[in-house]
């Protein structure tokens, strides 16, 4: 017996009655069936399955990251506009040992590196091991490895393995 | 009912939320502008796809919940949508430029 996925059902219903933007009686109803509709035929397209064991964890996360967002947003404008002049601010890669392996960890990880201004994503290994990052301001790649592994990997692991 | 019949104490945020919002972008097109390189380039616009564009849904949510009377928050939508489409866009520029450059390299020095 498959798991359902519950979570993909409730968030499908909560989008249609947020885009419908009526939550009588007759819409819930409509979204529902639509939802759980979908989610059962496309679950064969999708053969994988997340688990969210920790939605505490996921709220955490996030938090952690809309924190990252605003300071990489006030860093990466003090970049544009000149204001490290003293320091000589490079760019560069850096690669990434991984230990996070579930699919959905790893997309929610290129989620979170592509919004903060900063970083972006450049390659994954083709065995997911190592992630290659383009950094703006590269000071300490070293750090840099430390601040993915601790802020965003341990969580990552901690929600979906 | 039109915006300008709104509160002033809601008009203030939003005037403040667009403001800032407008100029995060602007901030990250300046950026687009004034990097040297295809990578560093790839960083500054991220500033109005993440900031800048919050500011903006913000503001829609505060002003269309002032004229429906009612929270009106479907705005998180767009942000949801953005957050997970614009990682796919980043890697394929990256990866085509990571890509372009091997390729160049080895034409070099074959």
């Amino acid at each position: 017996m498959k798991r359902i996925a519950w979570l993909l059902m409730i968030g499908l219903t909560l989008m249609w009655l947020l885009l419908t933007g009526s939550a009588s009686p007759g819409n819930v109803l409509l979204g529902a069936a639509l939802s759980v509709a979908m989610t059962l035929w496309f679950s064969a397209v999708r053969p994988l399955h997340p688990h969210l064991r920790r939605p505490r964890a996921a709220l955490r996360l996030f938090w952690r990251v809309a924190a990252d967002v605003l300071r990489s947003n006030y860093a990466v404008a003090r970049i544009v506009l000149g204001l490290t002049a003293k320091r000589n601010v490079h760019a560069g890669f850096v690669d990434i040992p991984l230990a996070v392996r579930d699919p959905h960890a790893l997309a929610t990880l290129a989620a979170i590196v592509t919004s903060t201004p900063g970083t972006v994503w450049a390659n994954l290994s083709p065995d997911n091991r190592v992630l290659t990052l383009h950094v703006l301001d590269l000071r300490d790649p070293q750090h840099m490895r430390d601040t993915i592994k601790h802020r965003y990997e341990d969580l990552l692991r901690e929600i979906f393995e | 009912m039109s915006a300008d019949m709104l509160p002033p104490w809601l008009l203030l945020p939003v005037s403040l939320l667009l403001i800032f919002g407008g100029l995060l972008t602007l901030l990250g097109s300046l950026g687009l502008l004034r990097m040297k390189t295809f990578y560093q380039r790839m960083h500054p616009p991220s500033m109005g796809n993440t900031m800048g564009a919050g500011c903006v849904l913000i503001a829609s949510m505060l002003v269309s919940s002032g004229l429906a009377g009612r929270p009106v928050v479907h705005e998180v939508l767009i942000a949801v949508f953005i957050v997970t489409t614009s990682p796919i866009t980043a890697m394929l520029l990256m990866g085509a430029a990571v890509h372009r450059e091997a390729s160049q390299r080895e034409k070099r020095e074959p």
